[in-house]
């Protein structure tokens, strides 16, 4: 069992990193700890002091919070002002064995989104700002509390999905958008995977504003409009002329509590031992990588994104079937989100890289963390 | 007047022989090293500033960027990547020891996939010329920069570019999804594509917007959107900027991103209508235009939603649109407010400010009050949804005097909105224009990080040195690790 620091303030954060002559895991509430490669560190870093609202101005549509805030906490403030992060964030404990959501800063540093990514963009495109310490144990901040800025680099995105790598997250500026008044689900049944994606892709090229896309297999295809109410059920027969076929019509209630399952992975959580991938793929892509993958092995699967985001759990073996789901795919890049810790220390949980980028990815690395103290290994085994 | 790098002589010496060595790797009529030739690349949409480049290199395959930029890399010369030169923070001013490398002959749009709802074009294509390819099947290319014409797609990357609709829309980041790209090195890779999300570290993030200093974009891959069903706009006078502000605060709090939301002042009005006659009210203080799109039944409503907020708020004039051709009309003034202003002032500075909105009041004021002390007319459009003012500053360049006024004038007005927790520039980039106020924005530690990710994709500093940066330090000494007396710091703290 590793020590556990938990700082109280910026400069004593940085002075510890910079005293540190050992590398530190970094955790908020530790919720995401199953993600990404396993690390065996002497000292964990506890950031969860790094709590509580730092500024809320909907009016401005932004949000700075402190990386260790509870994300439950941040979804109730904003829905109280019917207001929402865009991209939808997931709620994985069930499937990492989590008790709860976990913080802004985990899902910041894993650039988690969910359905609606496929309109409103992935975390990182609600990403303003960032204060932070480096593996150099220097406190710095990059990005501003406004909606528009291109002033020097940005290091809030870069960080976006660095899995606390670079630099250890206190406190983040997100962009929160309003919530939508209403919504409904149009529901297609009856269509294999080729004619799923068709009918996604074809809702998706309309105008109808489609603000997420999945496909279940064996279950159904849906397709979500949000909006004004008038708006919706406008847009709603407008997409069941274009898709000429009978749909179904799931209300609000039902419509959201499904795609929050579908957010949340909720079809795999009960096998925990089956490894379980994220895809990320050119969505007319995605049958024939199934189609593939199918040949050789017993998968269950689902379709987000209008086919761009495939989740599949396959059975259990030494690689999580790594190389057979790698070889299958052209363009991509497949993640592995649920594995034994051995399986996880023994295959690539991220997509390898070629080697000039693996190279500029290292180099990236090196530019924060030179001595590699903050989460070394947990991406990749060099760095 | 800012300064730039002291130009190597050495290099410079060397002229003919540079451009002899790239004329191996482009053949023909794509070097010029001729002056009058080179005249056209001397200076960007920041016209205050020219320099004839040492060579210019016109390559057409990446094979040819490739080759050029590890030429570069192994013989230490400097490289100005350009798409347009339409930047207005002087992005592609060349220098006199570096090779000028213009991307315009990258033209071709490659692909175009409805169903993946994506185009793939080579970073030559202008910003405009995407939508007019994709247009005939009613979809296009969401960022509109006012350049939009002439600007290209490549150089919208290296600037993340805006425009009148991102706040609804998003920006040039927002809209890419994939890049081919040169290191300075001549290695060639690959970040994005037609899925979503990168692996790995999000480094098309970190190009977007990285103003030429990272690398050399060969090919974007771009997402477009289906064109709303419908748009209508809403124009609305106010007696102050206050209540304008207010307005708009409360738009958005009632819930509504507007597709665009623009303010102009009063002396921008006056130029615009003087130019245009778009029937703008010319005794009202600000102007707000409110464009809402989607299906007829939701512009409707919200145009209905929009009227009443904004009768609330003291408005003075309220039109709404009747036709496609009104809706164009009350876009034409604001759309000609540049070149209307050109009309009253044989120059302008475009500044390019972020505020939080709320502190809009304060920073009109401050600028009036400027304006007096610098004694130069200002006059100010505003996209009002997102808090991105360009205030244009009047002056004469052919008295140094008023340029250095209206240097000045900018710079104080940058300041005023990084001290009301602003940003410098909200998407023209900062190029050579903002580059010595980042430290109004930045500390030390804040500046020495972006230049150590600089220094992880050019040891060298050879691409586009000058920019952005105030004050270049060399890779090694950023590398190192604050060591004194032998110690690092800290050594009375337990080592874990």
């Amino acid at each position: 069992m590793s020590a556990i620091i938990k700082p109280a303030s910026e400069q004593e954060l940085s002075e510890l990193i910079a005293a540190a002559s050992g590398p530190f895991e970094l955790i908020g509430t530790a919720s995401r700890r199953n993600l990404g490669r396993p690390m065996q560190t002497a000292s964990t870093l506890d950031l969860s002091g790094f709590s509580g609202v730092i500024a809320y101005e909907p009016e401005e549509l932004i949000l700075e919070v402190g990386a260790g805030t509870r994300l439950a906490d941040i979804e109730a403030l904003l829905t109280a002002n019917r207001q929402q992060l865009a991209f939808e964030p997931p709620d994985w404990s069930a499937l990492l064995g989590a008790s709860h959501s976990g913080t802004v800063g985990g899902l910041v540093a894993c650039n988690l989104s969910g359905p609606r990514r496929l309109k409103a963009g992935a975390a990182r495109d609600h990403m303003l700002g960032v204060r932070g310490v480096t593996g150099r144990g220097e406190i710095f901040k990059a990005g501003a509390r406004v909606v528009k800025n291109v002033t020097g680099y940005d290091l809030p995105k870069l960080l976006t999905g660095s899995h606390g790598t670079l630099a250890a997250l206190t406190s983040v500026i997100l962009k929160v958008l309003p919530a939508p008044d209403t919504e409904e689900t149009v529901v297609l049944t009856g269509l294999d995977d080729e004619s799923a994606v068709s009918a996604m892709s074809l809702a998706m090229q309309s105008a109808c504003e489609v603000s997420a896309a999945a496909h279940v297999p064996g279950e159904a295809t849906y397709l979500r409009l949000e909006g004004i109410a008038p708006s919706v059920a406008y847009r709603r027969d407008q997409l069941a002329r274009l898709l000429k076929r009978p749909v179904e019509i799931m209300a609000e209630t039902s419509s959201a509590a499904k795609w929050r399952s579908i957010r949340d992975g909720a079809a795999f959580a009960s096998r925990s031992a089956h490894p379980l991938w994220r895809i990320s793929v050119t969505p007319s892509q995605a049958p024939l990588l199934i189609r593939t993958l199918r040949q050789s092995l017993d998968i269950r699967y689902i379709f987000d994104w209008a086919g761009g985001l495939i989740w599949l759990e396959v059975p259990p073996s030494a690689d999580a079937s790594a190389d057979t789901i790698r070889a299958a795919m052209s363009g991509g890049h497949a993640t592995l989100i649920r594995a034994p810790q051995a399986v996880r220390a023994s295959v690539a949980v991220f997509e390898p890289q070629p080697p000039a980028l693996a190279a500029l990815s290292q180099r990236v690395k090196d530019s924060f963390d030179p001595r590699h103290i903050l989460n070394p290994g947990r991406m990749y085994r060099e760095f | 007047m800012l300064t730039m790098p002291i130009p190597d002589s050495g290099t410079i010496e060397r002229r003919a022989a540079i451009a002899a060595d790239l004329r191996r790797i482009v053949p023909g009529e794509g070097v010029i090293e001729v002056p009058s030739e080179m005249r056209a690349y001397e200076t960007d949409g920041l016209t205050a500033y020219r320099q004839l480049p040492l060579v210019v290199v016109l390559p057409e395959t990446t094979a040819q960027v490739s080759a050029i930029l590890k030429y570069a890399h192994d013989n230490a010369i400097k490289v100005v990547p350009r798409g347009a030169g339409t930047s207005l923070s002087g992005g592609a001013l060349p220098l006199a020891d570096g090779i000028l490398l213009g991307m315009a002959k990258f033209n071709r749009v490659l692909d175009i996939d409805y169903e993946n709802r994506c185009a793939v074009v080579q970073p030559g294509v202008t910003n405009l010329a995407i939508t007019r390819a994709v247009e005939h099947r009613g979809f296009y290319y969401a960022p509109d920069p006012s350049s939009q014409i002439a600007c290209t797609i490549g150089g919208n990357v290296a600037e993340n570019s805006g425009g009148v609709h991102c706040l609804k829309y998003g920006l040039t980041a927002n809209n890419v999804l994939g890049i081919e790209m040169v290191l300075i090195t001549g290695e060639v890779i690959r970040l994005g594509g037609r899925h979503l999300d990168g692996a790995g570290y999000d480094l098309l993030g970190l190009m977007t917007g990285s103003e030429g200093l990272l690398g050399v974009v060969t090919e974007v891959t771009v997402r477009i959107l289906q064109k709303p069903e419908t748009a209508r706009a809403v124009l609305v006078g106010f007696p102050s900027s206050e209540d304008a502000g207010k307005c708009v605060a409360d738009i958005i709090s009632a819930g509504i991103i507007p597709g665009g939301m623009e303010m102009m002042d009063r002396p921008a009005i006056r130029a615009a209508e003087d130019f245009v006659n778009a029937g703008y009210p010319l005794d009202v203080e600000a102007l707000l235009i409110v464009e809402l799109d989607g299906p007829q039944v939701e512009v409707d409503h919200l145009i209905n939603r929009v009227s009443e907020i904004a009768t609330g708020n003291r408005s003075m004039t309220l039109r709404v649109s009747a036709s496609e051709e009104e809706r164009l009309l009350f876009w034409a003034g604001r759309k000609a407010a540049f070149p209307a202003v050109g009309r009253i002032s044989p120059d302008y500075l475009c500044m390019d400010g972020t505020i939080p909105r709320k502190r809009l009041p304060d920073v009109l004021k401050g600028m009036a009050e400027l304006s007096a002390h610098h004694r130069l007319r200002v006059a100010n459009v505003f996209h009002a949804g997102d808090g991105n003012l360009h205030p244009l500053i009047l002056y004469d360049a052919n008295d140094p005097d008023e340029l250095e006024r209206a240097e000045n004038f900018g710079a104080d007005i940058l300041r005023l909105c990084v001290k009301v927790g602003g940003v410098l520039t909200g998407e023209h980039g900062v190029g050579i224009e903002k580059r010595d106020l980042m430290p109004e924005m930045f500390s030390e530690v804040d500046l020495d990080q972006q230049m150590r990710v600089k220094c992880a994709f050019d040891t060298q500093g050879l691409l586009n040195p000058g920019k952005v940066f105030p004050v270049l330090r060399r890779c090694a000494e950023l590398g190192r690790m604050h060591v004194r007396g032998g110690q690092l710091p800290f050594p009375d703290i337990p080592r874990f």
